[in-house]
């Protein structure tokens, strides 16, 4: 293939490209320097609290806001949602207050009265005939044969429930931000946001403000899953209020309310048969699946995953309910679509007595285009968690209670860049600046930006200035689907080497050689193989006079450099006590691949971070609701239980890299490492204890329920 | 949070003058690990709140051989679990400390703060009172009660005791002292807790013009003692069951001893049953078995939180053999 000139460059040549390069955002971060919008604070700023309603589903009635109009310090009270609405989940928005201090606002909410009239709520849809017509079935898919793969005489068909609840974000930073009207026209938001390029027009439909009146700033933020691309109504809320107001307004939701409310993942439960031949080889599926996501239902997750088993019935139902709305949650569906395969599939395997790494690579077919990279990967987790020594048939035999177990599962992800523009400049005084409209998430966002520019331009990292967390800076696409670094690493690179070449241009007659003979290297511009006959960057960019490079970077753009589409395996070792039920995790291996990695330890904290998390929707997680009052029991971290240090074992991440891996460019990375854990863990206790627990979190209920009914063996 | 005024007394009396006769129009602030977090969520609302920080007749750790230890009721739980002399002599109380795990927690709550902690029931927490009712419907039988109690249980009181110390300190034989107007009573642990009737009372035997002072606890020299709780979590969490046992061995004989579950009813739960079992035996895994199975013989588990009982069952048998094996 002929050598495209924005080609990332031989992995012989790499300076800093897949090397372990810390977060050039690590001391601001630590030393809290770095200013989330939480911190912003604002001359003269008023804040604003929200008034939720306390029922999952009711008509408003009537709101009197008398009382808290005439508390001293309230500036303004707004309705959000009229009488005569219906609500359709506890938590949501109905009047908004904006005073002076923060305890004054909390105490006008309680002073503001609304009647109600309450009507019938669902908040629990695990058993489907408590439902009645908040079902809505959709239509049977079918695909080969079924019928024929079921009824075959040689076939082994296991058949199992499976399910996981509907879980929340649970964003370290809760949604929120501050608005300040500029002058009449202008707005300005800091708002905790994933899509930093992407608010001003949404905030302009809404408002009807013109879109280039509109600057949304997010420098860092602490943290979004998925549920924070929007402006949200509390978004909007928060520039009409500062807009009546005409002071700057702060509106963070408090934790209960952003549990209840800004984020959900929807609930998926499933009765599953599979069919394989003697030899494992398989055959056929069915499932009937449902699951919520709130008023709007859940649709069928990505099932049967990864592995495309022919001969498919699939029926699915979705249910209405007021659990509150969901959105998209790290790798939108499939955790759970991964969750309901990889476990039905583990039982398949246990039933042909087969051990679940073999029977996978028997299926491996069933994965194209990424049969090769599953096998390498799960050789690879195999030999990581010493599969061959510690596996055993379901059931482990040593005596006493703690009985250990490994699991494996396998994911897949898109994670192509996204559309970016990004501004390159060169400086006489030889610094560079790259601008650009995207947000770092906590994933490393500007540190991937700057050593793409190093790499470039041959210099260090701490050389490249990063500006990002601007609308008004060139738009990037909002970080989701994984997108982002294959998306700024593309702008970046193209840019940078444009932006080289006119400096080279401006430097090449002094050195007297043409342009083309011209390299960047080691903090010198150089005639290549001539290092002697060389400017150091500062003297190079010196020759540029008074005027600055300055270059637009695109992606997508001309020559790969980058592409989509991952694999991924985890396998997990733990140990149950029988006894207690509690399980717990000794280590988490996770292998994993997304092209060219552009800077290891970013790509390895990834992984910690999203298995982090998958312990925590495996083990303890769910959005309590009670079913009478239709409220969510668990709004606040004492009782919604996340993962911490103590709960994780030891996790044991592998990138793969080289060939057939660098090869197909860059590809994002936060989402696939965060599917696979629920089915991993759950095969684990599966195999300690000899028999399935059919739902996540594995609370010790559910285990010991699970052993009462059989197990071990 | 309700607006409120503060006060900060400087002795005991000056504390009681400024609380008030009902419950509800003002609140003590020993550590604030618990009491901020009641008022944050609206679930107290005092218009004054009366600090015991600086009343420094109340901190200190004492012990002496003779008459035992002495914990004032703001000593805090770091200096629990550092005092070289609980360590010495009463080792369940600082592993039952050390179960709070959290550093912020531990260095600010007290030993007084954790006795007379409020209960984590969620639907008191939400707003639904002691004995959480909605339009005057009991929300715990039909709801969400899996960490509910299944001892004790019979209404209207359905939270747990949240206490990790009070068991250990129960089973030790220890007593408070309690300060009021009419100035100090002693009152056996044992006693201190109680099942509220109605939700204007409280779960435990404090007038709401009283405060606790000091904890103190008789000598246990010669004992053996471990505690054991089931936790899903490592940290920031409380155990689903807890159990602390003290025995008095003759030989490899037991002469007495005392259980208590904690986590499981509305105020700790001796275990007579469980004693019975012992006394006389020799600890065996069978045996502590039996009295685990004893000590959850009448329990009386609600819609979602049967599998407590075997998690109690096991925290007693547990707690028994690693007391005969030495204690914690
Ligand atoms: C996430 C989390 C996990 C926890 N896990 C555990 C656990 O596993 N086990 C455990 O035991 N605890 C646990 N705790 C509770 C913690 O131990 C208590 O919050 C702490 O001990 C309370 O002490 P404090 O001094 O901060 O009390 P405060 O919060 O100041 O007071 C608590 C209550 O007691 C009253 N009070 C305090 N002192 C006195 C007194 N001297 N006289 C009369 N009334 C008084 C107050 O009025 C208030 O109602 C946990 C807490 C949290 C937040």
């Amino acid at each position: 293939m002929a050598k495209c000139k924005y080609d990332w460059p031989e992995a012989g040549q790499r300076k800093l490209i897949g090397k372990r390069i810390s977060r050039v955002t690590g001391p601001a971060m630590a030393s809290g320097q770095a200013k989330y919008s939480y911190d912003i604070n604002r001359p003269g700023m008023l804040y604003a609290r929200l008034l939720a309603c306390p029922y999952a589903h009711a008509k408003i009635k009537s709101i009197d806001t008398s009382e808290a109009e005439k508390l001293p310090g309230v500036k303004t009270v707004r309705i959000i949602q009229r009488v005569g609405t219906e609500i359709q989940w506890a938590g949501d928005e109905i009047v908004a207050v904006v005073a002076e201090r923060e305890e004054i606002a909390e105490d006008a909410l309680r002073r503001i009265k609304v009647e109600y009239e309450k009507l019938p709520h669902i908040v629990h849809e695990e058993d489907l005939s408590q439902v009645g017509d908040r079902a809505k079935p959709a239509a049977e898919q079918r695909t080969g044969d079924p019928d024929a793969a079921f009824k075959d005489p040689d076939a082994v068909i296991s058949e199992g429930y499976y399910g996981l609840p509907v879980i929340i974000h649970c964003t370290p930073e809760t949604h929120g931000g501050v608005a300040e009207w500029v002058d009449a026209e202008n707005l300005r938001v800091w708002i905790s946001t994933q899509n930093v390029s992407g608010l001003p027009p949404q905030i302009a439909e809404t408002l009807g403000t013109p879109v280039t009146n509109i600057q949304a700033l997010c420098e860092y933020m602490g943290g979004g899953f998925g549920s924070k691309f929007s402006p949200d109504r509390w978004g909007i809320e928060m520039a009409r209020l500062a807009k009546d107001v005409g002071k700057p307004v702060k509106l963070m939701l408090q934790r209960e309310h952003d549990s209840m409310v800004a984020g959900a993942r929807p609930s998926y439960f499933a009765k599953i048969r599979v069919a394989a031949k003697k030899d494992g080889t398989l055959t056929g599926w069915e499932s009937d699946t449902w699951g919520t996501g709130g008023p709007g239902g859940a649709t069928l997750p990505p099932i049967p995953y990864v592995l495309n088993v022919p001969n498919q019935i699939k029926r699915h139902t979705s249910v209405a309910t007021n659990v509150g709305p969901a959105r998209a949650w790290r790798a939108p569906g499939h955790p759970q679509a991964c969750y309901l395969t990889m476990t039905a599939l583990d039982d398949l395997a246990a039933k042909l007595n087969m051990d679940p790494i073999e029977f996978l690579m028997k299926n491996l077919a069933l994965a194209k285009p990424r049969e090769q990279i599953y096998r390498q990967e799960l050789q690879k987790a195999a030999e990581l968690a010493e599969w061959t020594k510690n596996w055993h048939p379901r059931g482990d035999k040593s005596p006493g209670p703690i009985k250990r177990g490994l699991g494996v599962s396998i994911h897949t992800w898109g994670g192509g860049g996204h559309n970016s523009l990004c501004n390159v400049a060169i400086h006489p005084d030889g610094s560079v600046e790259i601008t650009l409209g995207s947000q770092d998430l906590g994933t490393g966002t500007r540190t991937v930006i700057a050593i793409t520019a190093a790499e470039t331009f041959g210099l260090p990292v701490e050389a490249v200035t990063v500006n990002i967390g601007d609308s008004k800076y060139p738009p990037s696409g909002g970080s989701g689907g994984s997108t982002t670094v294959g998306g700024v690493s593309g702008s970046t690179r193209r840019g940078c080497v444009d932006a080289l070449e006119q400096l080279f241009a401006a430097v090449a007659p002094g050195l007297g050689v043409p342009a083309e003979q011209l390299e960047a290297a080691d903090g010198r511009i150089q005639v290549k193989g001539d290092a002697a006959k060389s400017l150091t960057w500062k003297q190079a960019c010196a020759k540029l006079g008074v005027k600055s490079v300055q270059v637009q970077g695109k992606n997508p753009g001309p020559c790969q450099l980058g592409s989509s589409g991952v694999g991924g395996v985890q396998i997990a070792d733990v140990s149950v006590d029988t006894e207690t039920g509690i399980v717990k995790i000794n280590k988490m291996v996770a292998v994993q691949d997304c092209g060219l990695i552009i800077d290891l330890k970013t790509a390895e904290n990834q992984c910690y971070g999203a298995i982090t998390m998958g312990i925590g929707y495996s083990l303890f997680e769910e959005k309590i609701m009670d079913q009478v009052t239709g409220r969510m029991l668990n709004p606040n971290l004492d009782s919604y239980k996340l993962a911490g240090i103590g709960d994780i074992g030891e996790i044991v991440v592998h990138m793969m890299t080289g060939p057939g891996y660098d090869d197909r460019g860059v590809i994002g990375l936060g989402e696939p490492p965060v599917i696979a854990p629920g089915a991993a863990i759950s095969n684990a206790v599966a195999n300690a204890i000899g028999v399935r627990v059919p739902t996540l979190p594995l609370t010790p209920a559910k285990v010991l329920a699970a052993l009462a009914k059989g197990g071990i063996a | 949070m309700q607006a409120f005024e503060y006060a900060n007394p400087t002795t005991k009396e000056e504390a009681v003058r400024l609380l008030a006769n009902q419950w509800g129009e003002a609140e003590i602030l020993a550590g604030g690990t618990d009491s901020l977090s009641l008022m944050k969520d609206h679930v107290s609302t005092p218009r004054r709140v009366v600090s015991l920080q600086a009343i420094k007749e109340l901190r200190g750790i004492e012990f002496k051989p003779a008459t035992g230890l002495r914990l004032g009721a703001m000593a805090t739980l770091s200096e629990l679990i550092e005092s070289a002399a609980v360590r010495r002599e009463y080792p369940a109380l600082v592993e039952a400390a050390e179960g709070v795990r959290s550093p912020q927690i531990l260095n600010m709550g007290t030993v007084g703060g954790d006795l007379c902690q409020r209960p984590r029931c969620w639907y008191f927490r939400a707003g639904y009172g002691l004995l959480a009712r909605d339009d005057g419907k009991a929300l715990v039988p039909e709801g969400e009660n899996q960490y509910h109690a299944i001892l004790g249980n019979s209404g209207p009181a359905y939270f747990v005791n949240p206490s990790s110390l009070a068991p250990a300190l129960i089973a030790l034989g220890a007593k408070v002292r309690v300060f009021g107007p009419q100035g100090t009573r002693e009152v056996g642990l044992d006693k201190f807790f109680l099942t509220p009737a109605s939700d204007d009372q409280r779960e435990c035997d404090l007038k709401a013009n009283e405060i606790l002072t000091d904890i103190l606890v008789p000598p246990a020299k010669g004992t053996k003692m471990a505690i054991y709780e089931v936790r899903q979590r490592e940290a920031l969490d409380y155990p689903l069951a807890a159990a602390a046992v003290v025995l008095r061995l003759d030989g490899k004989t037991v002469k007495s001893a005392r259980v208590v579950l904690g986590h499981v009813a509305p105020v700790p739960w001796p275990a007579p049953e469980a004693e019975a079992v012992l006394v006389g035996k020799t600890i065996s895994e069978a045996v502590a078995d039996e009295a685990g199975k004893a000590a959850v013989s009448k329990a009386t588990p609600l819609s979602k939180n049967a599998y407590k009982v075997q998690l109690a069952r096991v925290a007693v048998k547990r707690a028994i053999l690693r007391a005969a094996q030495g204690g914690a």
